[in-house]
Parts: structure tokens; sequence; C-alpha cells
């Protein structure tokens, strides 16, 4: 099957080969070859890093587009809690969720919803307190994906406890099903996603058998439809929507502060949350409670597939959150039936991926590691990229590997023979 | 000393009161022992232990050295300083027991878990210090101990 399903994918048109992209991967999966970047795809996890730096507009997120809604008889959107965020305070929010509904839906599900239940849930599990510290958030699926790549180690810290997108799926089919007498097949599902890496968790879950996502909407793609069709709108209808609590799980900080904990580490940015898993694999944040880690900047708001400028985002989910608010669950005795079945937790084991080893036997391992480090001392140690790896150490690795020649190097001024 | 690959020797100088550089020499050692498909328990022992020992050269010591032999079999840790040595062994390894200034701690180390923290990491453990002269700490991390 997609065993390397990405979400994230190059347009090789635009590409002119800048090493842009390649530079700011924090997982080093991007190389360029004959001009063109090229991504390895067991390396990449889908942070959308790429995407937000490209100058040429080449690196793209695969998204469905609204035909897909005719593969089923009935279908319901859920957008994402970073839907509060993309418009003036003044807003009538019940007003863009029947823009989103115009778009062909028939129902319409606040992810914010699942947010105040999964908070409610995470609760639950912390009070068990049988959990490594800090436990660390499994919202960010770029980040779960980080900690298998480079951190499997405190892949047991991961609170087992589903996404509220994949939450929201579940409760809003279950409800349906039953309110509208349809059998699950007929009903689709669809997320309006900021975020490539939730894209790339509909398709290939971690932690999950099979997602009930059916289909994602970029957000970038529907908001100019959803703006149109909000002003065209007479007889306005009511949405459930998620508290304010829930709903603030778009912003960094959001989901602590929902959880009502202090003894909290919150960091956005990819690098940012690769600093401080070094931080806690070292041992050194085993007294704090919870690690809320983000690849974006802002959190969620600032997923590259949202249109409101992150800041902007960030504080009108803050502003709408804050204060002494309390958490409030719908839909709480389907949710909690459910979290009794297991149908909300994580069903499968997170699995390492060992993808730096060089070789299953050590030894050879080790003649390689040495013959790295010697080719290394003959590069000129810039870290230009000009190679088309993202630094020297990188392509004596790519060389040792066999997947670049000494030759790529335009220097090599240290290279006698 | 060409192709031996039975073995695989790392070194490295850690500086007294470097502190931008310090945890350079364990996040080296960690992606080596990840390159070589070690066990990630094991690689999280072997860099608190290595980071351990780094921090202690940078703040307690005159200047020192870190020698690495990897081995199919295990890690081995020599960590050796130019002083000015432990006064009290036994105390040293004491949890929370910390010499270290108030600046330093402003830094947010000298919680005094460093020691005791890489005799829990380590397989085999020695401490041996003499005033004056220095100390050296001795680790071995078998690479394939059930945890
Ligand atoms: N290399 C060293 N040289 C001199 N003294 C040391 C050295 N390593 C440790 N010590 C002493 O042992 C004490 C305890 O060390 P450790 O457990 O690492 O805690 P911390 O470094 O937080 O103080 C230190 O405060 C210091 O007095
Ligand atoms: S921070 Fe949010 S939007 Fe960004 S990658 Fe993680 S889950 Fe997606
Ligand atoms: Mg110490």
């Amino acid at each position: 099957m997609d065993k390397y399903f990405h979400s994230v994918v190059l347009d090789k048109n635009n590409c002119n080969g800048c090493t842009n992209c390649m530079r700011r991967c924090p997982t080093e999966a991007i190389r360029i070859r004959d001009k063109k970047a090229m991504i390895i795809e067991e390396r990449c996890i889908d942070c959308g890093e790429c995407i937000k730096v490209c100058p040429y507009h080449a690196q793209n997120v695969l998204t469905d587009d609204l035909d897909k809604l005719n593969h089923f008889k009935f279908n319901i959107a859920i957008p994402s809690v970073t839907m509060h965020g993309q418009f003036t305070q003044s807003t009538n929010m019940n007003r863009i969720f029947q823009g989103i509904k115009k778009l062909g839906f028939d129902y319409i599900y606040d992810e914010g919803i699942a947010a105040d239940i999964v908070t409610y849930i995470i609760k639950e599990k912390i009070k068990e307190n049988d959990l490594p510290k800090p436990i660390i958030s499994s919202l960010c699926p770029a980040v779960v994906r980080l900690i298998q790549l480079n951190f499997p180690s405190l892949l047991d810290n991961i609170i087992k406890v589903e996404s509220p997108m994949e939450v929201a799926a579940r409760l809003a089919k279950e409800k349906v099903i039953k309110e509208y007498n349809l059998s699950p097949k007929e009903v689709g599902v669809f997320y309006l996603t900021p975020c490539p890496a939730k894209v790339t968790s509909t398709v290939r879950p971690v932690g999950l058998k099979h997602s009930y996502v059916d289909g994602v909407i970029s957000i970038k793609k529907v908001y100019g439809d959803i703006v149109r069709n909000e002003k065209t709108i007479t007889t306005e209808e009511e949405f459930e929507m998620g508290s304010p609590l829930g709903r603030g799980w778009a912003r960094v900080g959001g989901q602590s502060h929902a959880l009502g904990l202090n003894n909290y580490v919150a960091v956005d940015g990819i690098e940012n949350v690769i600093k401080v898993l070094e931080e806690i694999e070292l041992g050194k944040l085993d007294n704090i409670d919870y690690f809320e880690g983000l690849a974006c900047f802002g959190g969620c708001v600032g997923g590259p597939l949202n249109v409101e400028n992150p800041f902007i985002a960030k504080s009108r989910v803050r502003k709408l959150s804050e204060g002494d608010k309390a958490l409030e669950l719908k839909d709480k005795d389907i949710a909690m039936d459910m979290y009794k079945k297991g149908v909300l937790t994580l069903t499968k084991k997170i699995e390492p991926k060992s993808v730096m080893k060089l070789d299953s036997d050590i030894k050879k391992a080790m003649n390689m590691v040495e013959e790295i480090k010697k080719i290394n001392k003959k590069l000129p140690g810039l870290d230009c990229g000009s190679c088309g790896a993202p630094n020297c150490y990188a392509l004596a690795e790519d060389i040792v590997n066999g997947f670049a020649k000494i030759e790529n190097c335009i220097f090599r001024l240290n290279d006698e023979k | 000393m060409t192709k031996d690959s039975n073995s695989m020797k790392l070194n490295y100088d850690v500086d007294s009161n470097d502190f931008t550089r310090a945890g350079e020499a364990s996040s080296n050692i960690k992606k080596i022992l990840k390159q070589l498909g070690v066990a990630s328990k094991v690689i999280r022992k072997v860099s608190i232990a290595t980071y351990e020992a780094e921090m202690n050269i940078a703040i307690h010591s005159y200047g020192g050295k870190i020698n690495v032999e990897i081995t199919p079999k295990e890690v081995q840790i020599v960590v050796k300083d130019n002083g000015p040595g432990i006064k009290d062994v036994n105390l040293a390894m004491k949890e929370g027991y910390s010499t270290a200034t108030e600046r330093i701690r402003e830094l947010g180390f000298g919680a005094g878990m460093g020691l005791p923290n890489i005799k829990r990491c380590a397989d085999v453990f020695e401490l041996k210090s003499e005033e004056g002269k220095g100390t050296k700490v001795f680790i071995k991390i078998f690479l394939n101990k059930n945890t």
C-alpha cells in the first residue's frame, strides 16, 4: 500500500533547485538532484517547513477536491479549530459554518467539541499517574513522526489518546448514522485542514489501524468560497461548537491551558521542539508533567494551509479562550461510551523508525562511520549546500551510502588526490 | 590502526567553563550510535552518562577528555580531567549534593544529580579522584543487555 505516502509533494516545474527547503528541513530529508529538490520519503515527517520556505511555491500539499463529496450520500465537514482564528473578532462563526455547509455539506461538526472531549480524557489518563514523565502530547503528527525517527526512546511518553480530528470524525459519524438513519458507507467525513501532517495521518495514520476521515480539504482552497457563501445567507442557522477551551487548542499552550495544568512546557516551531526533545531525552525535564510540542509557529494557527497571519489568528484564539473558562462537554455520553470501548485511544503501538542506521551488521556500520568521517575531513566544512546535500557531513553520509559522489562538492579544497 | 572493524574510538576534549560547546560530545556520540543501529534505550543511557560527565568537566574541573570505545558488545567511556579532584567521593555521589555556585545554578545546572544519574545509566561504574590531581570516571554500558 502507500507505505510512504506523504502529503507534501514537489512540483518539479516550479522548482529551480535553490536549496532553501533543503537547508531548512529538520530531518535532512531533502536533496537536490539535477537542479531539482527531491524528498527522501522515509525521512519526511510532513511538517511543512519546506512549503513555508519555498519562494517558488514548488512544494505542494496533496489534498482532496470538493468533487469527492459525490462519492457519498451524506457529507460531514469538520472544520479545524484554527477556523476560529481565521476571521475578525466580530464575525459570527455560525454564518461561517453555514458558508462551509454551502460548499456541499449536509452536516458540520466543530473540531472544538472533540478537543473538549480529548481534554477530558487526557485529564483522566493523567490521574492514573502511571505514565512516564513528561507526558508528551500526541496532537501534532509531525512531532509524533519526529519522535519515531529521532527520539525513539521517548515513544512511551506519548499519550495514547487520539487527536481531536479523529475523535470528531468518530463522534460525528456515529451521530449522523443514528440521527439520519444512514449506513456507515453512505457517510463521508471531510476535515478542513490547516495542516499537511494531518493529511498524511488520514492516509497513513500512526498508532491507529485506519482513520475515520474520508477526505481532507485545504482551508486555503475553500476560504474564498466560504466568505462568498457567507455573504449570501438570508436565514441564519445555529451550530454547536466547542467550548472556548476546546477551541483554544488551535494555539500553542492551548491544550495545556484547557487541561488546567501549571507544570507544563509548550513549544512551537519544529527546531525548538527538537531542542526541547533533546533535553527531555537527557532526563532534564523529568519533573515536568506535560510537554506540548507543535511543529508550526504559534501552534496549529501557524499551519501552512491557513489563510490568516498566524500571529493574528493566535491572538484571536487566545482572547477567546483566556480567563476562567470551564470545560464544556457536548456529546459526552457517546464519547464516554466509545472511550470505554477503546475507540478513542490509540490502538497500534507507535514503532521506532531507524532510518539513520547504516547497516544491520554493526561491524560494517562501524567501517562506514569511519569512512564518513574520513570523507568529511576532505570536505571544506562550509555547509553551502551546492553539492545537493544539506551540509558537508550529510554529503559524506550520502557518498558512503552510495547516493552521491565526492565530485558533487564544488570545492574539494582539502582533497589532494 | 586502519581497518579495525571490531571497535571504534571517539575522542573529545572538553574545556573548563565552556557552556556554549558543552553537550557537543554527547550529541555527537548519540548520532554515531544511531548510525550504528544501537537500541534507543541504550543510546539514551550513553547520552545521559556522557552529557553529565561532560558537564562535570566543564563546571567543576580545569578541563579534560572523554574517550569512548564502541565494540559490538559495549560502549566504554573514560572521562579524565586535570583537577582539582573531589575531596569526598562518597558525598559527591549523594543525590542532591552539589558544590556548584549560585551562578551555575542560575544557568540550570548543579542539581547534584549528575554522578548518581551516570551511575544509574552505567552497567559498570568506577569513580577515582585524587585531590590536587584530577578525577577519572570509568563507565561501561552493554549494548545487548535487556533493560
Ligand atoms: N570532575 C569533577 N571534578 C571535581 N569535582 C567534581 C567533578 N565531578 C563532580 N564533582 C563534585 O561532585 C559534586 C556532585 O556532582 P554531580 O552529581 O554531577 O552534581 P552537580 O554537577 O549538579 O553538582 C559536584 O558538585 C562537585 O563538587
Ligand atoms: S502544529 Fe498543528 S498545523 Fe502544524 S504540523 Fe502540527 S498539527 Fe499540523
Ligand atoms: Mg554534574
